[in-house]
């Protein structure tokens, strides 16, 4: 049993991983109102970025790159729901369109015509001591990358922060009522720019993860719709940073649950495996009735 | 330069670019631009249309399949039903998880393209792969299943004149009819629609997402049985998509999809021409497209269309 559990949650710890960056992300850009379905543009930004970046100067740069590359995606898009004051929804999924076109040309541009897969420098699981020897979850949840290990850093401090400092009721302030954020002094358009960016930043890390730290390369459309996943994960988990990361482990299981089956020895048709997660996601949804627990002011005026 | 030339012959070169290129790339743009125009004016925000193509075009090829041996003049109308049936089912699930559970379309549409992908590729390995087993693609449809051409030496088939025909009559229901009457009002708003028009709100919006799915549907039923005979995966480049484009640019008027479609196929047949004739790549064309669609947002000009409720709110000084 334990030879085909260990994989099986190490596999969901490690694909949940760049699935929280994006909707821990998210959750701060819902947080202030706005809903952003640009964000798979943002990763898959990310995931060229991280490219361009680890060439450059190795894994470190690649993860910035990877951040930068998805905060420009996200400035594009506060660009327009922030200032021009266009529609959340296209504008986002205008995005993803740009984000998915422009790195597949970009790619081609930079590495050739063919497209042909050049692979990255890459970060090594690094197993923490004493942590890793703990039976059964010390493997799966001590054995990892260092972007899972700051995510462990960085879940606390965000939870932390939405609900303990100033900023944080700002922030959800914004989202709840923007009306009663303005007459107690905050200025929504900043809170909302500062939360669309970080969710950038965030997607840019979730892709840059996917390339540094799993795939060690990059794909055109290779974010394959992790950035719509991560809306889901954030309706899941309530809106709140815990809930989040517990729903991007939920997710990471589902696309984890093909290593349970090939190593089960169990024949299940491998394009099935590519739907579940999908249709995991619309059947928890439909059985959390939507959005009960979102903020007040979420995508609309 | 260049490239920009080759764009153009591509689309518009000669009478075969603009015949059997542009307008048969425009085909498909056309139903699934209309699918998100009708729906989007009833402020059902309908991103599915890919996955509601993928479906209409699985199930017109099992008829396809099945219908060897019967006459065209049957199993093309038959094909046009289960297309337009599989698109309809498939945004029908988003209609009853929006009315049922609550769930945003927005989220369980685009959910649902992953899903109509992942039956796709099960589909051309499984169920309908061709015989010998090797291909993840069906056989190629019997000759009782190709749509007739429209022109003789040019490609252009009988889909284009169906998604003419079928977008002048959504214009003329949209403006005249109590039903699009009704629809618009809904699009409006639903609560004011409920208590000033006494419009049963959640009655309409299902029927939109249904009509809404069943021209996405069609799309799939024109593309295997009017241009590519078969049935495998990468069937769609992305049309759902660029589907929000061409409504947009349309100001979501029917009428005005016809044209919209028309430009998005040009550059989608340029976009190829210029990628063999001057080397750029191809997803160079939906990078336009996602231009295109923010310039038409920028610009304001889908503001007064679009039901108003998912901008971010002015008004404060900050």
């Amino acid at each position: 049993m334990e030879l085909l559990l260990l994989p099986f949650l190490e596999a969901s710890v490690r694909t949940a991983t760049p699935l929280a960056f994006a909707a821990l992300g998210e959750l701060v850009t819902e947080r202030a109102g706005v809903i952003n379905l640009g964000l798979e543009g943002a990763i898959i930004a990310g995931c060229l970025g991280a490219l361009v970046g680890a060439g450059v100067g190795g894994p470190g740069f690649g993860f910035l790159g990877g951040a930068a590359a998805g905060t420009a995606m996200a400035a594009l898009f506060a660009l327009f729901v922030i200032t021009l004051r266009t529609d959340q929804i296209i504008a986002g999924a205008a995005i993803t369109m740009l984000g998915l076109g422009l790195t597949g040309t970009l790619y081609r541009t930079l590495y050739g015509a063919s497209g042909a897969s050049l692979s990255s420098p890459t970060v090594a699981p690094v197993p923490l001591p004493l942590l890793s020897e703990i039976p059964v979850v010390g493997p799966a949840l001590f054995a990892q990358t260092a972007p899972t290990y700051a995510l462990y850093l960085l879940l606390p401090l965000l939870a932390w922060w939405m609900h303990r400092t100033h900023a944080g009721l700002a922030l959800r302030a914004t989202g709840e009522s923007a009306d009663a954020a303005v007459a107690a002094g905050i200025s929504t358009t900043r809170v909302r720019w500062a939360a669309i960016l970080f969710g950038g930043a965030m997607g840019g890390l979730s892709g840059a993860t996917l390339v540094l730290a799993q795939v060690g390369t990059f794909n055109e459309g290779m974010s394959a719709g992790r950035g719509f996943i991560a809306i889901a994960i954030v309706v899941l988990g309530r809106w709140s940073a815990w809930g989040t990361a517990a729903a991007s482990l939920v997710f990471g299981g589902a696309f984890a649950l093909q290593y349970l089956f090939q190593s089960a020895g169990w024949d299940v048709p491998y394009p099935l495996f590519l739907g579940f997660p999908y249709v995991l996601t619309l059947s928890l949804l439909a059985l959390m009735r939507g959005r009960s627990a979102a903020p007040e002011g979420l995508a609309k005026s | 330069m260049d490239a920009l030339l080759a764009l153009w012959d591509g689309a518009f070169g000669s009478s075969y670019a603009f015949w059997s290129a542009t307008l048969v790339r425009a085909t498909p743009l056309l139903f699934v631009g209309l699918a998100v125009a009708v729906a989007f004016r009833a402020n059902v925000l309908n991103i599915g249309a890919e996955g509601q193509l993928v479906v209409g075009a699985m199930l017109a090829s099992v008829v396809a399949l099945g219908g060897a041996g019967a006459p065209r003049l049957l199993v093309v109308p038959a094909m046009m039903v289960a297309g337009a049936a599989g698109g309809a089912v498939w945004a029908g699930i988003a209609a009853w998880l929006r009315r049922r559970f609550g769930v945003l379309e927005v989220i369980s549409t685009i959910l649902l393209n992953f899903v109509a992908l992942a039956l796709l590729s099960w589909a051309v390995r499984g169920p309908l792969q061709e015989p010998t087993g090797v291909y993840p693609q069906s056989s190629p449809f019997p000759p009782s299943s190709h749509w007739p051409f429209l022109l003789t030496g040019q490609r252009l088939h009988l889909g284009f004149a169906l998604g003419v025909g079928l977008a002048l009559l959504a214009w003329f229901l949209l403006a005249r009819s109590a039903a699009g009457f009704r629809l618009r009002l809904v699009g409006a708003g639903a609560r004011a629609a409920r208590s000033a028009g006494g419009v049963a709100a959640e009655r309409t919006i299902t029927r939109v997402f249904l009509l809404s799915g069943a021209c996405a549907g069609l799309a799939g039923a024109s593309e295997v049985g009017g241009v590519t005979w078969a049935l495998y995966e990468g069937l769609s480049p992305g049309y759902g998509y660029t589907a929000i484009a061409v409504a947009l640019l349309a100001r979501l008027d029917p009428r005005w999809v016809i044209v919209s479609a028309v430009f998005f196929g040009a550059l989608d047949a340029g976009a190829a021409a210029m990628q063999r004739d001057a080397g750029v790549p191809s997803v160079v064309g939906q990078v336009i497209v996602a231009t295109v669609v923010l310039l038409v947002l920028a610009s304001g000009a889908a503001r007064d269309r679009l039901p108003g409720g998912r901008r971010v709110p002015a008004g404060e000084r900050g």
